[in-house]
């Protein structure tokens, strides 16, 4: 079938860690693989999280303008000197996951599932499960682990290379 | 009438997108989908799904609040 032998292919360079953030790459690595490509994620530094079995991601106003909220009809930016505080990041994840069961976004989790049931290709760094002591226990099953040449074989091939 | 329909209503990208793809799959060669979904954005994003993969978009349009597509599972 045609859908199945689209011989492109995409690769992401996961490098964030946070419930926003998750999003970009596994909405582009999923929607890409639906669109019959062979998709590569490359997890390192934080985006190493997303690999992780207990996935306990959390959004931070913090230093962050451009992130305004609705609430009480309005769009809130939380300033500075509040997201801050202590719960300011708890509160600001909660009504992010709020607003994407609301909005009908899948969970990252989902997401997740998805990219894996697509057969998309998973690479965990080495060199941060290192730094950042993480077991390979820890995370999910499936992903292989590699270093940047694992990435830099894949990005030779690749007709879109991407960094998030 | 399509042999398959899709509930895709209330869902936001990429979501109607993939359980789409998912349909498809299940559908033999030639066979049609119809796909219902809220999101306005599935507009431009079926159209670029279906020059993409191969798929034949053979028509879309509005049913009150909801987008209507059908598309033929074409290769």
């Amino acid at each position: 079938m045609l859908d199945d032998q689209n011989a492109k292919s995409m690769s992401i360079i996961v490098t964030k860690g946070t419930l926003d953030w998750a999003y970009p790459p596994f909405i582009l690595a999923t929607t890409a693989a639906a669109m019959g490509l062979e998709v590569t994620m490359f997890f390192t530094f934080y985006g190493l999280h997303l690999l992780k079995k207990d996935l306990n991601l959390k959004v931070s106003t913090l230093g962050n303008p451009g992130m305004e909220m609705p609430m009480g009809g309005m769009h809130m930016a939380m300033p500075n000197i509040m997201a801050a505080l202590p719960g300011a990041s708890a509160l600001t994840t909660n009504m992010m996951k709020n607003l994407i069961k609301k909005k009908g976004v899948a969970s990252i989790q989902e997401l997740r599932d998805l990219a894996i049931e697509a057969d998309v290709n998973m690479i965990a760094c080495q060199m941060t499960m290192d730094l950042f002591e993480i077991k390979r226990e820890d995370m999910i099953d499936g992903p292989s682990v590699g270093g940047a040449a694992s990435w830099v074989e894949v990005a030779t091939k690749s007709d879109i290379n991407l960094y998030i | 009438m399509a042999d398959m329909i899709l509930d895709a209503k209330g869902l936001n990208c990429p979501l109607p997108i993939l359980r789409a793809k998912k349909a498809l799959k299940e559908l033999p060669s030639g066979g049609t989908l119809e796909v219902q979904a809220t999101d306005p954005g599935a507009v431009k994003d079926f159209e670029a799904f279906c020059r993409t993969t191969g798929n034949e978009l053979v028509e879309h349009h509005m049913d009150g609040n909801t987008y209507v597509f059908l598309i033929r599972h074409t290769g």
